[in-house]
């Protein structure tokens, strides 16, 4: 390995950069939980289970170039799986007031990490089951079928009464998701994330991505990565689903639509199909704009005359940068690139080496 | 069950599915072609169901002329759609395409709600096509009589254009071989462009008989039927009309049957379009009447 | 010597046509063996049927030992087999060290925990799958390029890229499929001496498709004449370019 004292210095710089950053997260997240009002917190976590939304079907769609549209259902799954877990017995007596739930679960009551936990890996062995069947398909023809598989799963959580409590839904769960879990869960998988993209596995499915007959030639089991992939995309949707719901305090099936998915393919989009730090950047940029952007569904004063609320007209500016992104710049705001501190310097932001060494 | 109810489901069924295989079509020649699921092709349907609204209560013009308006519109509109939003992007990876679909569907309803208004809106029925006409005990609705007759009528004039005449030949041409139809000096573009407009038009055709038949207007009630179609192009086979017409009854019968002998299944009515998709996929891929196209190493 | 590779009667077809009819290839270890004849004669097809992307249609395969008919091609790769592409097929986001990288994962034998968590177990299996990557990319003379995007080198780098990718699933048997098409004859020339390298090198038994008839002739031991998915003529390059049935195949009758 070629180890210059150049490259040591300005490895032991980004190591420096890294800590003081993360340190300055913590602070940041320790302000923002002590000082800011309930509302702001709000959103702030939304930003952080967002990320791990985008990142998962990143995984799937930008790394290893599967068009899946299934995440709504994977996430459902996770929040139901969560929420019913985490309830306690009165709770649940409380909520299912049409049909009793069933005697194996009326009792059951879990703290919120076994809950999330268990969320995570229910929605993995549910998109394990249906990656075996639907992956055997490509493009459009997966795109479609994970639909599909995204919308029998919310009509089963309709119909399944004595389980989900149907159409009417969980409500008064324990608000559980706090900044320190939602911004503790999204740093624990993006970090997973990076290590695994970077590891021989993470070059296994961007070979799928580039060229899946290649890869199968080069002795890649195509097949099992690409199940295993969708796996661990579900499993991450699944754990965010746990945390939305326990955010949201009030889950019911229609909140998965599949329209749902589309939220999360225009983060992804905008950030760059194939990068994390698109993903995460985006995630945050859009969940904050959406707030923020808020105004434009309410009266409007434009100075010379004043209109009145206009609902939707926020979601036609999403819907609208989405198309212009996808015809005039496709790579979004990463491309497949990622954040490095040489990146930085790079553009101009850091110097190209330390003070040390240019003084040398 | 009797004689008497099967036939009352039958009669609905058919109507039901004709309209399903009227937005099919659609789907299945812009696949054909493009090889592109035109996701905002639903939102198209519902397009023309507004702008006959719009034309009937709203400007109050005659409805023979409200609906001529409405499809002429709904046809521009589709072919406006075809070059803003996929037409830059032909060259580009699938997955780009597909998204920019997606996206365009996303628009067309969000600026929906803001223009249409996000309450539903009731659909003017004349009581001729509301009419109840009664067959030894068999309640038909004036509409229901007249989608499938529509549906046939239709039909017989695409399958004319397709296979009588010239630009139904370049048509067939472009989606064998988009490159070697270029190179047989047809003008890719405008065959593209009429493909869109045809869609358009029986989608449009599609989304006022559907206000006809179910009289209530939303900016979202293209989803739902626009996906099932789409699922019943690919059952009877993506890119070939005959498929498309069998694949919108098969699944019109299936959804509307299913229910009139297992009541109880009711709820998962929703569902039936996707289970049908994957065991088709899964059992044979090209769908009842595809064709089979491999990847060439 | 021992067998190596054997085709028994093997036969695919495509609908009602036959891409390759009766196909019996034998090939020894060590040899180096050309598969010509006129574009659309199935070698292509051969290729792609012993390396499993098609299945045969009747026929069987052997391969040191295993019958490796209708297997994935994953697992024919895995033991031992590999190939190039002729319309080249690298994997076009990422380095050109990651492509041989990528090569080598099969043979790493670790399982994903230990490759996310990055435990020393794992490491030390991916420091020296670098080491070998950058061995065989110095061997084919890409070192420079190593950080480079992959579609972003010049034609004949990818081919050698290809190459080199295909030596990194450690293969006993490797099938070229038109190294030379491209190259000019300064190339030609450096292609077979590395042809020859190599397989004394990695002890390889090749397997080469090829039109440019003067790296056929200078590198092959045995030659398979194939027209219309049919095996018309076998033998060395000799008999083969004096024999009538190769001759009318390739310039037609009068």
């Amino acid at each position: 390995m070629n180890m210059s004292p150049v490259l040591h210095d300005t490895q032991r710089r980004d190591r420096m950069l890294t800590i003081g950053a993360a340190l300055l997260g913590l602070a940041l997240l320790f302000v923002f939980d002590s000082m800011f009002d309930p509302f702001t917190m709000q959103i702030f976590k939304l930003c952080a289970i967002n990320i791990i939304l985008a990142l998962s079907l990143n995984l799937i769609n930008g790394f290893t170039g599967l068009f899946s549209l299934g995440h709504a259902g994977f996430m459902a799954v996770g929040a139901y799986t969560c929420a019913i877990l985490s309830m306690s017995p009165d709770q649940k007596a409380a909520n299912y007031v049409l049909q009793p739930i069933v005697p194996w679960l009326a009792n059951v009551h879990l703290p919120f990490l076994p809950s999330l936990l268990v969320a995570g890996l229910f929605a993995g062995f549910i998109g394990w089951i249906l990656g075996i069947v639907a992956l055997r398909l490509r493009d459009d023809y997966l795109a479609i079928a994970t639909l599909g598989f995204s919308e029998i799963i919310r009509v089963l959580l309709t119909n399944a009464q004595t389980i989900t409590n149907g159409s009417l839904g969980l409500k008064g769960l324990p608000r559980y998701t706090t900044m320190w879990w939602a911004w503790g869960s999204a740093i624990a998988i993006t970090i997973f994330l990076v290590l695994l993209i970077k590891s021989s596995y993470g070059r296994a499915f961007k070979s799928i991505r580039d060229n899946e007959i290649a890869a199968e030639a080069m002795g890649i089991d195509v097949f099992g990565m690409k199940v295993l992939s969708f796996t661990i995309s579900s499993a991450l949707a699944g754990i965010a689903g746990g945390l939305l719901a326990h955010y949201l305090t009030t889950i019911d099936p229609k909140q998965f639509i599949f329209l749902k998915t589309f939220d999360i393919l225009l983060i992804v989009v905008l950030g760059g199909v194939g990068s994390i730090t698109g993903s995460v950047v985006a995630a945050i940029v859009v969940t904050v704009s959406m707030e923020a952007l808020r105004f434009l569904d309410g009266p409007l004063n434009l100075g010379f005359m004043v209109t009145h609320g206009i609902p939707g007209l926020r979601m036609v500016f999403f819907s609208a940068l989405l198309m212009i992104v996808v015809i005039y710049r496709q790579q979004g705001l990463m491309g497949t690139a990622e954040f490095s501190w040489a990146s930085l310097s790079r553009i101009g932001l850091l110097p190209k080496r330390s003070s040390k060494e240019a003084a040398r | 069950m009797d004689l008497q109810t099967f036939l009352q489901q039958f009669v609905n069924a058919l109507s039901l599915g004709s309209l399903y295989a009227l937005i099919a079509i659609g789907y299945t020649m812009v696949y054909g072609i493009l090889r592109l699921i035109n996701f905002a092709h639903g939102d198209v349907f519902m397009i023309g169901g507004y702008l006959a609204f719009y034309g009937i209560s709203t400007f109050v013009i005659p409805w023979w002329l409200a609906v001529a308006l409405a499809i002429a519109l709904t046809t521009l509109f589709g072919v406006g759609l075809e070059r803003a939003a996929y037409r830059p992007l032909r060259d580009s990876p699938r997955i780009s395409i597909m998204i920019s679909a997606i996206g365009a569907s996303f628009l067309i309803e969000n600026l929906a709600i803001v223009l249409f208004d996000a309450r539903p809106k009731a659909f003017p029925v004349s009581d001729f096509f509301a009419a109840n006409y009664v067959f030894s005990g068999v309640y038909v609705a004036g509409i229901s009589l007249i989608i499938p007759l529509v549906t046939i009528v239709l039909l017989a004039v695409l399958l004319w254009i397709v296979h009588r005449t010239k630009t139904g030949m370049a048509m067939r041409a472009v989606s064998t071989d988009i490159d070697a139809a270029r190179l047989m000096a047809i003008d890719v573009d405008r065959i593209i462009s009429i493909t869109f407009a045809i869609g358009s038009a029986l989608a449009a055709i599609g989304g006022i008989m559907w206000a006809l038949k179910y009289p209530r207007l939303e900016p979202l009630m293209g989803i739902m039927p626009g996906l099932k179609c789409f699922i019943a192009a690919v059952v009877g086979g993506i890119g070939s009309i005959a498929g498309a017409v069998l694949g919108g009854l098969l699944l019109g019968f299936i959804e509307l049957m299913t229910i009139a002998f297992l009541p109880e299944l009711t709820g998962y009515k929703d569902a039936f379009a996707f289970v049908l998709l994957i065991v088709v996929l899964l059992v044979k891929p090209t769908g009842l009447l595809g064709k089979n196209q491999g990847e060439k190493v | 010597m021992s067998t190596l590779l054997e085709t028994k009667n093997v036969n695919k077809k495509f609908g009602g046509l036959a891409a390759v009819t009766e196909l019996n290839l034998r090939v020894d270890e060590g040899e180096i063996i050309g598969l010509i004849g006129p574009n659309g004669a199935g070698k292509t097809t051969s290729f792609n049927l012993i390396t499993g992307v098609y299945t045969p249609t009747s026929g069987s395969i052997t391969f040191a030992g295993h019958d490796i008919t209708g297997m994935k091609p994953h697992g024919i790769t895995r033991l031992g087999v590999a190939r190039t592409f002729q319309n080249i097929r690298l994997f076009k986001e990422m380095s050109v060290l990651e492509n041989v990288l990528v090569a080598q994962h099969m043979r790493m034998g670790t399982n994903i925990l230990e490759a996310t968590l990055r435990l020393p177990s794992y490491m030390k299996r991916e420091r020296h799958i670098h080491e070998r990557a950058r061995t065989l990319l110095a061997e084919v003379g890409l070192s420079e390029h190593e950080n480079a995007k992959a579609t972003s080198l010049p034609y004949g780098k990818q081919r050698r890229l290809e190459i080199a990718r295909a030596l990194a699933t450690e293969p006993k048997l490797l099938f070229l499929d038109e190294p030379a098409a491209g190259m000019n004859p300064q190339e030609s020339v450096e292609l077979m001496e590395f042809i020859l390298k190599i397989r004394d090198q990695f002890k390889l038994t090749i397997v080469l498709i090829e039109h440019h008839m003067q790296v056929v002739m200078g590198v092959c031991k045995r030659l398979y004449v194939l027209d219309y998915g049919v095996t018309i003529a076998h033998g060395t390059p000799e008999e083969i370019q004096n024999n009538p049935k190769v001759i009318e195949a390739y310039l037609g009758v009068e």
